[in-house]
């Protein structure tokens, strides 16, 4: 119960392995892709440099947002006073001491794209939109001008992440202080409204930057002109099933080894649950972000679409992918994840779970690239070898937590609840 | 299935006395006729060994009928019997149907399962059920025995209150108006395995 786990060397193979082939990818954008040139032909027409950046943009946000999603979790848990999780708690832990690192390089991959001027990503950094003088002069962007600045940008993408990484870390502290000793009762009861408020102040944190600023500042303000009243909620829907899934196959491959002795089947059914009613939920708000512009007779907001979808007389680029994302995020979920016994069933809960995961990234994708890559996006090694350094920092992260911590919060007071959970 | 019978009752206060009772009840090779309880006890269908529910399957049937339904008469409605033009969007308008479809998979799902969960449990307006204790509604787990030709019901009222039931007796009553009610199937004991 208090030993600690023994990473095998296939992990730290995988670990290092990902990580290398992952650097190899950035390495070669980086002599091959010339990223600190900027594109002759203006805003976003494929350039490579545009394809280096739009990359690692799209891999750095979705990573850091899937392992955040981790303490998200945690924290709701906390805060609906749940029992279930407490056998499994460290997993989810362990993903999000990898926030810190994942932030850091998130907050270097932006501070380069906008104190680098790169408009190919970013339409708004040009300064001359904002001049009345010029012909540049664009009346929808200098209106959005007093949130859609450098300075706002970047302050408020900082404090964000110091603020995830500090009280996710106060969180992982308060769990790991309670494997010291066992606690009395009122003992316990102090040690819970610690954490109540801790996860109090990260809820809110979380509800105002990944739920509602940070998707704009991120990914909307790509597409500058067009906005969506769905698209946090989206983008929040998308990492949180897909970091639900990423503590699915974490949890399944410690107990594949033998730990988590308290995880039965019935946590597994709680974590399809999960990913099964969030995939119907990011299907949800899929078709409404369509839907109310379409409804609503907005030509002026189609653009996001037609960028993607295409028009009746010509299909876009991304018609593909964008319906392809309707398949596997919530066509393969819902199918795949209803019956009862497939979510306890240990095989299809970690197949659909890597499917998932894989299908937000395509999703990410396609939220990215139109607006920077026009159609000239591509899917090459390049593209799937950047993935690969942020798995492997994950893998990095999450193997040292394992290695260095008991893997069951032994004086949880809820661990009895959750030992005999029963769904 | 249905008839009259006889049945030996049993109530229990506590459900941590029922679960071992219940245990005993079946491994001395009683057949359960029901368990009745104030709320649900999480776990008793498991200590019964009554099969898992179709109620699920069911549900699913009804809500692709009620898709299919949905789809079937607007599409049929806004292309072939009255076409309108709203606001210059095609007839054929799939993203506005979504939410009636929506709406119809659910209703179906919904109503359905609630009139197929009365038929397994044989409720129905107007028809009269026996109970075997009141207090079932209150604060009593009552468990019912049914009696075959071969049960000495003496035995079985002895064998009760050694399980700790506080209140045994033998009543003869009415069950089942409706042919085939394959929910209440039960596993013997003695075929099933890890137990």
């Amino acid at each position: 119960m208090s030993h600690n786990f023994e990473l095998p060397n296939s992990f730290k193979k995988w670990t290092w392995g990902l990580i290398v082939a992952g650097l190899l990818a950035v390495l070669y954008g980086f002599i091959v892709m010339h990223p600190f040139s900027h594109p002759t032909t203006g805003h976003g027409h494929g350039d490579d440099s545009t394809r280096f950046w739009a990359s690692l943009l799209q891999n750095s946000i979705y990573f850091l947002l899937v392992v955040n999603a981790s303490m998200f979790f945690i924290c709701i848990t906390t805060l609906a006073l749940g029992g279930w999780q407490t056998a499994m708690r460290r997993v989810p832990e362990a993903i999000s001491s990898v926030v810190p690192i994942m932030g850091a390089v998130t907050f270097v991959i932006l501070l380069a794209i906008v104190l680098g001027g790169r408009t190919d990503i970013y339409q708004w950094l040009e300064p001359s939109l904002y001049n009345k003088a010029s012909p540049n002069f664009d009346k929808i962007l200098n209106g959005k001008h007093g949130f859609l600045n450098p300075t706002f940008f970047l302050v408020w993408s900082g404090i964000s992440i110091v603020l995830w990484a500090w009280l996710g870390g106060k969180m992982r502290s308060l769990s790991l202080k309670s494997d010291e000793a066992p606690m009395t009762l009122p003992e316990a009861k102090t040690w819970m409204d610690t954490n109540f408020t801790v996860a109090s102040f990260y809820v809110v944190v979380f509800g105002l930057t990944v739920a509602s600023t940070l998707p704009w500042f991120w990914l909307m303000s790509i597409d500058a002109h067009w906005y969506s009243t769905m698209y946090s909620w989206y983008t929040f829907a998308s990492t949180f099933v897909s970091g639900m899934s990423l503590i699915a196959i974490f949890v399944i491959y410690l107990k594949n080894r033998g730990e988590l002795e308290y995880v039965t089947e019935e946590h597994l059914h709680d974590l399809g649950k999960f990913m099964f009613a969030f995939s119907v939920f990011w299907a949800y708000l899929w078709f409404d972000q369509y839907m109310l512009i379409w409804y609503s007779n907005q030509p002026e907001e189609t653009r996001y679409f037609i960028d993607r979808i295409g028009t009746a007389e010509k299909s876009g680029a991304y018609h593909g992918i964008f319906f392809f994302n309707l398949v596997v995020n919530f066509l393969a979920p819902l199918l795949l994840l209803m019956k009862k016994g497939s979510k306890r069933n240990w095989t299809m809960v970690t197949f659909v779970a890597v499917l998932i995961i894989f299908g937000h990234w395509i999703d990410f994708f396609q939220m990215i690239m139109p607006g920077t890559m026009r159609e000239n996006a591509q899917l090459l090694p390049f593209e799937f070898g950047v993935p690969c350094l942020f798995i492997g920092l994950i893998l990095w992260g999450v193997g040292n937590y394992f290695t260095k911590h008991s893997l069951v919060a032994k004086n949880h007071p809820f661990l009895k609840e959750s030992m005999i959970h029963y769904t | 299935m249905s008839g009259i019978k006889k049945f030996v009752v049993g109530s229990f206060a506590d459900e941590e006395i029922l679960f071992p009772a219940v245990k005993n009840v079946r491994k001395a090779g009683y057949k359960i006729h029901d368990v009745y309880t104030p709320f649900p006890v999480h776990g008793l269908d498991h200590a019964m060994g009554l099969r898992e529910t179709s109620i699920h399957t069911a549900g699913f049937i009804y809500g692709v009928t009620g898709t299919t339904t949905a789809l079937t008469f607007i599409s049929w409605v806004f292309t072939k019997d009255w076409p309108l033009n709203i606001g210059g969007k095609p007839h054929f308008a799939l993203p506005a149907w979504i939410p009636i479809t929506f709406e119809l998979t659910v209703l179906f799902a919904a109503v359905g399962m609630v009139l197929t969960f009365c038929y397994l449990c044989q409720l129905s307006p107007f028809i009269k059920k026996h109970h075997f204790s009141p207090r079932a509604t209150d604060d009593r787990f009552v468990m019912v025995i049914e009696c075959t030709d071969k049960t000495n019901e003496g035995e079985l009222q002895t064998f009760l209150q050694n399980a700790g039931a506080e209140n045994v007796n033998v009543q003869v009553a009415e069950t089942g108006w409706w042919i085939g009610r394959y929910d209440k199937e039960q596993v013997l004991y003695s075929q099933e395995l890890g137990y």
